[in-house]
């Protein structure tokens, strides 16, 4: 590797996904002069599925199942669908698994670069935009069936609240007010913290809201993984506020699946 | 045709070591050093903005006298290479002493085949862990790479300067004492400096894997205190 330096009249400033286009370093799925590989998408792809984000009194609470599959089969059972972006923020995934994974990296990567070359760090809006040209980048892979879907949110230090941003295949951004659910479960799991929600909720109610809702994921979508009380798999579960990013520890989650699962049977659960 | 004169090469290289010598010493010097947490870099700088310290990567800083608009572009260099090091292999695999060597090599390049020769002094230093010591890079402006153990002084006038530190430096530095003694090194017998004339930064293990840090004027009064 030598030292990368460019002209003044051609320098990619901060940006570090367009340094890696230039440096010709793989990225993704797309080859470094940006063309797609011909034909459709393979059969057999990971693919990642309930995240859910909302916001409570101090920020928010993002979390995600952990079950990858490949068609009707779980292809891995401990796989991370919520990325700390940078200190004061997060980013979920659902869709096609190895590009989101990838892009989240590349996403992570950019943050960083950004503030340490220009000494300071993007707006929460900023990173939101960045996630979405990343987002649009990768539309023509989108349309071969390798969609991926993310959700960004983080606690905006100017404004002093949490944010929660969805994305669509094409890299539209909306900002949501109270809180979103996006892959095969997000369905069942939106209408479960839509019917929970309140505005301005503490931190460990919107947690255990969050872990409900992915639970009714679980129930009714295969997709998407419940909590694995054999393996003590869990899902994953993290705050942002204004003291950055946090997991949630798994023994916490653990006992708040156990509670739940008691008051389901308490309750003589029947659908 | 005009035939160029003959300068013999020694000549050229003399003149332009000279020229950066002096460019150099136009500016103020900057203490690097080891103490018990880590590694503490401390420069005079009233600039807020204008940074003289910098991050590179997870463990790695960067420091820079001289020019501004050089080493700021060299800083900038060095952050391309650690991040897209670390996005193509993985992070643990970025080290200061590959980076130590690039700069080296550029410097060294600059300085025999361009019309001007950089007209600074770099510091690269990394923070060790378990198995790998700490580090710190002084790499001169014709490339000469130091590796020091214990403190590096970057500037013009480094004698006097390194002669206090020597005397002061302990390896097992608190912080506060650091502090005071790099300070009172750079300020002389004839000055005092307080927390907004300085630019002090640290790599120490803190909560995360981002281990470089800037201590805020109020800290920096408060250390001096």
């Amino acid at each position: 590797m030598t030292l990368p330096f460019f002209a003044p009249t051609d320098d990619p400033g901060p940006d570090f996904a367009g340094l890696v286009r230039r440096l010709r370093i793989p990225h993704g799925p797309v080859a470094p002069d940006g063309r797609v590989p011909a034909g459709d998408a393979p059969v057999a792809l990971r693919h990642g599925t309930t995240v859910v984000a909302l916001r409570f009194a101090d920020g928010i609470v993002m979390a995600g199942d952990r079950r990858a599959t490949e068609g009707h089969l779980i292809a891995h059972r401990t796989m991370d669908k919520v990325f700390p972006a940078d200190r004061y923020s997060a980013v979920a995934i659902a869709g096609a698994a190895g590009p989101a994974v990838e892009m989240v990296r590349l996403f992570q990567t950019q943050l960083e670069h950004y503030e340490k070359v220009e000494g300071v760090v993007l707006s929460l809006e900023g990173k939101a935009n960045q996630l979405g040209q990343m987002v649009r980048e990768h539309l023509p892979m989108a349309m071969q069936g390798l969609a991926v879907v993310p959700l960004f949110a983080g606690y905006d230090l100017a404004r002093g609240t949490g944010r929660i941003f969805t994305y669509d295949v094409t890299g539209g951004h909306y900002e949501e007010t109270e809180h979103n659910a996006t892959g095969s479960g997000g369905r069942d799991a939106r209408t479960t913290i839509k019917l929970g929600y309140r505005a301005g909720m503490a931190a460990d109610e919107a947690v255990e809201l969050a872990i409900q809702a992915l639970y009714e994921a679980a129930d009714e979508d295969s997709a998407t993984g419940g909590p694995d009380v054999v393996r003590g798999i869990y899902p994953l579960v993290a705050t942002v506020t204004a003291d950055g990013f946090a997991r949630v520890p798994d023994d916490r989650v653990a006992a708040l699946f156990a509670s739940l699962i008691d008051r389901r049977r308490g309750e003589g659960a029947q659908s | 045709m005009t035939m160029p004169y003959y300068v013999a090469p020694e000549q050229m290289m003399k003149d332009r070591a000279e020229y950066a010598q002096k460019g150099i010493a136009r500016g103020r010097s900057l203490i690097a050093a080891i103490y018990a947490e880590g590694i503490i870099i401390v420069a005079e700088n009233p600039s807020r903005s204008l940074h003289k310290i910098s991050e590179i990567y997870d463990r790695i800083a960067f420091a820079g006298v001289g020019k501004y608009n050089e080493f700021d572009q060299l800083r900038v260099s060095g952050v391309r290479h650690a991040d897209t090091k670390g996005f193509a292999y993985s992070r643990e695999d970025v080290d200061a002493r590959s980076l130590a060597n690039l700069y080296a090599q550029y410097l060294g390049q600059v300085f025999t085949h361009e019309m001007k020769p950089l007209e600074v002094e770099i510091l690269v230093a990394e923070l060790g862990t378990d198995r790998r010591p700490n580090q710190l890079y002084h790499i001169a402006y014709e490339g000469t790479i130091t590796d020091e153990d214990r403190y590096a002084v970057l500037g013009g006038e480094t004698e006097a300067i390194a002669e206090k530190v020597e005397s002061a430096w302990r390896a097992d530095w608190s912080l506060a004492d650091a502090v005071h003694a790099t300070v009172g090194a750079l300020a002389g017998p004839d000055r005092t400096l307080g927390g907004a004339d300085l630019e002090v930064a640290l790599l120490a293990e803190g909560s995360g894997r981002r281990t470089f840090r800037r201590l805020t004027s109020a800290e920096l009064d408060a250390l001096l205190a």
